[in-house]
């Protein structure tokens, strides 16, 4: 009774703390000042239309660099609490599903690759397609088709991806104006796909890292504990 | 329409919290601690909304184009997938601690591991 009396009272502290939220809020007339210097000096600075991605590339690269970091560690800790067990479990999934998953993971795939490669000019990115890719490994789980339960490729896949995001960051200290500065390459010309700098390149390793982060968690978290 | 947002945020933010504190079941704690981070990001999200505006892609084609008062804030929308990220980090996380819970106990009720104990 006590317990659920001072539920009750959390739950209401929140709603009172939101509620000043919602009621105080004060739809803002202009840019704060962070966001006018992107929007005054982004387009031109880094070459990428898509402003949320060179934000999230370069200006605050090193935060994105932290939250890649983050998911490392998250897969390892998943890599040494689960253990991929060599389960004999015949899956018994309906044909159904069977046939088509085989039929539609390699558009998904394919999806997956344009999102990431155009992420600096349309909506989309590293992150999202490397979702994007790891739900294709989901559907092919799902449907029983991955003989081969080893993540070995995984672990080099996203250890070298992270080494070369880093070298390229570094690579901005002695060519451009700092750490993870993406002017190392020719800016070239807005909106096309070879333009933007290093933001694609950036892109591309942060789509193999998470993808391939992602499907080894889902491996892992799927055949765990089925054994005993 | 920020306020619509804003409401559903917290809306949701006070249903997770709600399944984190009631329940018993350690898989719906964990969906209620996903339900409290989507209404974060709602709410972050909406914080950054402004009227009459467009969401910060260019189009090469309009290189006169006044940013500075067509754009929304693009801060708040990188933070956020920053942020979805580790949400889903956490809730891996959170998701093999029931794993091993369920390992030892045989259960995923919080109310028997503590008899069993």
């Amino acid at each position: 009774m006590i317990r659920k009396f001072f539920i009750l009272i959390i739950l209401l502290a929140f709603s009172i703390i939101l509620t000043g939220i919602i009621t105080e809020y004060v739809s803002p007339e202009a840019l704060g000042t962070a966001a006018s210097y992107y929007a005054e000096k982004g387009p031109g600075e880094m070459g990428a239309t898509n402003l949320v991605t060179s934000v999230l590339i370069t200006y605050r690269g090193l935060d994105t660099l932290g939250e890649v970091t983050v998911l490392f560690l998250v897969a390892s800790i998943l890599g040494f609490y689960l253990n991929v067990q060599k389960s004999n479990k015949n899956s018994t999934c309906s044909p159904l599903l069977h046939t088509a998953s085989r039929l539609i993971f390699p558009f998904i795939f394919l999806t997956g690759i344009y999102i990431i490669i155009n992420g600096h000019i349309t909506p989309g990115g590293g992150f999202q397609g490397g979702a994007f890719i790891a739900s294709a490994f989901l559907l092919v789980l799902l449907a029983g088709l991955g003989k081969d339960k080893s993540t070995g490729l995984f672990s080099i896949l996203e250890s070298l991806s992270g080494l070369v995001y880093v070298l390229v960051g570094l690579a901005g200290i002695i060519f451009a104006g700092g750490f993870l500065d993406t002017r190392i390459l020719p800016l070239g010309e807005s909106g096309k796909l070879l333009s933007a700098g290093a933001i694609p390149v950036i892109s591309i390793l942060i789509g193999i890292k998470v993808g391939a982060e992602l499907s080894s968690m889902i491996v892992k978290l799927s055949y765990n504990g089925q054994g005993n | 329409m920020a306020t619509i947002t804003l409401i559903t945020g917290s809306m949701l933010i006070i249903i997770g919290f709600y399944a984190i504190l009631v329940k018993d079941n350690l898989i719906k704690m964990i969906i209620g601690f996903s339900l409290a981070n989507t209404g974060l990001h709602i709410i972050m999200v909406s914080l950054g909304f402004l009227k009459n505006r467009t969401a910060p892609i260019l189009d090469p084609q309009q290189t006169e184009l006044n940013l500075l008062n067509n754009i929304l804030d693009p801060v708040p929308q990188a933070l956020v997938l920053t942020a979805i990220v580790i949400g889903f980090a956490v809730t891996a996380l959170l998701l093999v601690v029931a794993l091993k819970l369920h390992d030892k106990y045989q259960t995923l009720s919080i109310q028997k591991m503590w008899e069993e104990k």
